[in-house]
């Protein structure tokens, strides 16, 4: 047994972990054991990636079986890091279609929790990309599952956070990119309205992504930078940076950040002065194009290592709710007012714009999504029931990657594809079998 | 621009057999990779042609049919450059002491197997006159210890083996390397203890093979220098001290 937790190291629960060395060895493992999931690298929030009593860790399965640089398609094994696949691909010019904000995961985590990146407006979630799985079924087969073929499994497995068994290889097409640079534009939003404005505005950028001051109050409630990217092409890198490498090292992109971080982050005064200076810093560039490498535009928190450890020992929460379009103003101001009001500071609040999803407890939906980080504490449970109703009552949802404490009644109202995904588990004989710590918790 | 080189990479499913088959391949060469589960050297081949764009072949053999060696190595569509065997298993001491077909397995392994073959080879490559051969042996065969002194015993004579080699090829200007990694996070190694100071990680081996073999001039590599005063050392300690010692 090993006690295994998510990267807000909260909850904790022990578990038997296995390590299966190639796909071949896991249909064996899916009938020799019960109360069984897969488990990437660990970046789901809460107790997603934990099995009832097995967790069946995918990362010896790392392996890219095939890529056609002609087409940009890439066939691989669910347990391929996304920072191996970017390492190989981008100097290549090839990108994946969705990377979320982390390249610390798997391409099998990104398919179970259908990822969303800064494009989600356009392009949809990582599961929209995928063209193929190959899945370890819970009687022990493998199952081949595409629009076409199994289409009702591969509905379900996309976002189904492990739920119908192990993904083992995926195809998928890279995107061509013709250099490593993003073109970075940022526009200031002094109020949550211009930021939601600003967010539909630039629904013509290929990536896009507000950052809020959480700690803004009154009227500059929502104050926020917007980050609208596209990937540079040979052109805007001889207009804005002729002497730079098109395809530079990612080593070369780390994040400084100028302060300590244990210290600004656990108390509210110093994360608003850092709140301030970021602001500032960022509103001091707005307006004008600019060339960021493709690693800290994407990834800004993989730079500090295990900054999930700044939380200290009872672990931290992430909050990541989406709320359809017409109800977004009004409900995110009343979430962002109880959270500054009650001053339980956040390090990270992001913003995103988000279109519709296939998987059956797919997270994303036409709408905005907020994404906010709170250190565990007695005050946060209460408060975040409280923000759950809000969400309900708005038509929204909670992210399932996310997510360590929302109640069954929050997560049935928000996921109608719930009753087909249940339905399907006991169709294909997984209900009680493959059960992570999250399905037993919400009743999966 | 030159022809690529050829590399056959003997036991094509370790970790440390893939690390170094993919440094080779991203250095430009095309690489045969040799073991007896096809379908996982197969994964293997895959992901390094994917990496690299290099050519990568899969060959069926096994360690233990020495008899099929000379058929094998001339039914090969070219005679490789360099030859790298990192065939090898640990293999359980306790049940081999009882266990005669186990220990017979440890010893062939990890000696006899890889001997031959390279033996094979080395006749092959004096005959062309080119050729480095690459073994992969331990530092468990610099001194035999209560724990695994039939894995060791093996790859004592697999150093020795490899020694020899060299001192007959060497007047001929063929290289022969013996690399001893010290503890590697391996397969071979999932579950162990292992002192982190001691431990390298399968690629850092792969490098220091591709160095040792195609840059350098080393005969014989410890991949973490710091191994080589600790050997030192635990060679130094007077045998009737030695045998008293739990290792
Ligand atoms: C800093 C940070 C930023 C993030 N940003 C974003 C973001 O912008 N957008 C976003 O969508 N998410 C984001 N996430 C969440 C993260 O992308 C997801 O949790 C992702 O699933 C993690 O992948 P993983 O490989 O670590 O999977 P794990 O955390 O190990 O597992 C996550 C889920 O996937 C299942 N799973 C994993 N592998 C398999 C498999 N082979 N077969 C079947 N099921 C499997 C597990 O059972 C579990 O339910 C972020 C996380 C962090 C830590
Ligand atoms: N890991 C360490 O700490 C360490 C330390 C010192 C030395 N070494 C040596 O390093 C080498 C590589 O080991 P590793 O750590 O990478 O472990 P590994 O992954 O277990 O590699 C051993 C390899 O030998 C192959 N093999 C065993 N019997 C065979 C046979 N009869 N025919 C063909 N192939 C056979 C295995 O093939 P299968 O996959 O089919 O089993 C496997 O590819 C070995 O020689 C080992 O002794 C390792």
């Amino acid at each position: 047994m090993t006690e295994l937790s998510g990267w807000g190291r909260y909850p904790r629960h022990p578990s038997d972990v296995l390590s299966p060395p190639s796909p071949s060895a896991v249909p064996p493992l899916m009938t020799s054991h019960t109360g069984l999931v897969a488990r990437g690298n660990g970046r789901a929030y809460g107790d997603a990636a934990i099995g009832e009593q097995v967790t069946l860790v995918t990362r010896r399965l790392d392996r890219i079986r095939a890529f056609d640089p002609s087409t940009g398609r890439i066939r691989v094994e669910a347990g391929l890091l996304l920072a191996d696949l970017l390492d190989v691909m981008v100097p290549k010019g090839f990108f994946p279609p969705v990377v979320p904000g982390t390249k610390f995961v798997t391409v099998g985590g990104m398919i179970a929790s259908d990822v969303h990146g800064k494009n989600h407006h356009r392009d949809g979630g990582f599961g929209d990309h995928v063209e193929s799985l190959t899945l370890a079924s819970p009687d022990g087969g493998i199952a081949t599952c595409s629009s076409t073929e199994n289409g009702d499994l591969f509905r379900a497995t996309i976002g189904g956070m492990g739920l119908t068994g192990t993904i083992l290889e995926a195809t998928f097409r890279m995107r061509p990119v013709e250099t490593g640079w993003m073109r970075q534009q940022t526009i200031v939003a002094t109020d949550l309205d211009k930021a939601l404005d600003a967010l539909r505005a630039s629904g013509e950028a290929t990536y896009s992504v507000a950052w809020i001051d959480c700690l803004a109050k009154g009227r500059s409630l929502g104050r926020s930078l917007i980050f609208a990217a596209e990937h540079a092409t040979r052109r805007d890198l001889e207009a804005l940076q002729p002497a730079a490498d098109a395809f530079p090292s990612a080593r070369s992109g780390r994040l400084s950040v100028p302060l300590d971080l244990p210290a600004f982050a656990l108390n509210r005064l110093s994360v608003g002065a850092f709140n301030e200076m970021y602001f500032r810093a960022g509103a001091m560039k707005a307006g004008y194009p600019f060339l960021v490498h493709w690693n800290p535009y994407f990834f800004p928190l993989d730079g500090i290592g295990d900054w999930n450890r700044i939380y200290g020992r009872r672990g931290f929460l992430q909050y990541q709710c989406v709320i359809p379009t017409a109800q977004a103003g009004p409900a995110l101001s009343r979430i962002l007012e109880r959270i500054a009001q009650r001053g339980l500071a956040s390090f990270l609040a992001v913003l995103k714009q988000m279109g519709p999803s296939q998987g059956d407890l797919s997270f994303p939906m036409e709408g905005f999504t907020l994404a906010l980080d709170l250190p565990v504490s007695d005050a946060a449970f209460p408060l975040l029931d409280e923000l759950d109703r809000t969400v309900v009552e708005a038509g929204g949802r909670l992210y399932l990657a996310k997510d360590a404490r929302q109640s069954p009644a929050t997560f049935e109202a928000g996921y109608s594809g719930l009753p087909r995904f249940r339905d399907l588990r006991r169709a294909i004989g997984a209900t009680g079998r493959i059960s992570s710590r999250l399905s037993a918790r919400l009743g999966i | 621009m030159n022809a690529p080189r050829t590399l056959l990479l003997v036991g094509g499913t370790s970790d440390i057999g893939r690390a170094t088959a993919l440094c080779y391949a991203q250095a430009g060469w095309r690489v045969l990779l040799a073991a007896r589960r096809d379908d996982e050297a197969r994964r293997n081949a895959d992901d390094i042609a994917a990496r690299t764009g290099a050519d990568v072949a899969v060959l069926h053999l096994d360690i233990l049919e020495t008899s099929g060696f000379e058929a094998l190595v001339d039914g090969l569509p070219q005679l490789p450059d360099t030859v790298v065997c990192v065939v090898g298993e640990l293999g359980d001491q306790q049940r081999g002491q009882k266990d005669l077909a186990h220990a017979t397995q440890i010893l062939r392994t990890n000696f006899e197997g890889p001997a031959l073959l390279l033996g094979v080879f080395a006749e092959r490559f004096a005959a062309r006159g080119s050729g480095t051969l690459v073994g992969v042996s331990s530092v468990a065969g610099d001194r035999g210890r209560g724990s695994n002194y039939l894995y060791g015993a093996a790859k004592a004579g697999f150093t020795a083996f490899l020694s020899g080699l060299r001192n007959r090829l060497a007047p001929a200007g063929l290289r022969v390397v013996t690399v001893k990694p010290g503890f590697v996070r391996t397969q071979m190694t999932a579950g162990m203890k292992l002192p982190p100071v001691l431990t390298a990680e399968a690629e850092e081996v792969g490098r220091a093979i591709f160095t040792a073999a195609e840059k350098g001039s080393s005969d014989v590599v410890y991949v973490r220098p710091v191994w080589r005063p600790v050997m030192m050392i635990i060679g130094s300690i007077p045998e009737r001290i030695f045998k008293r010692l739990r290792l």
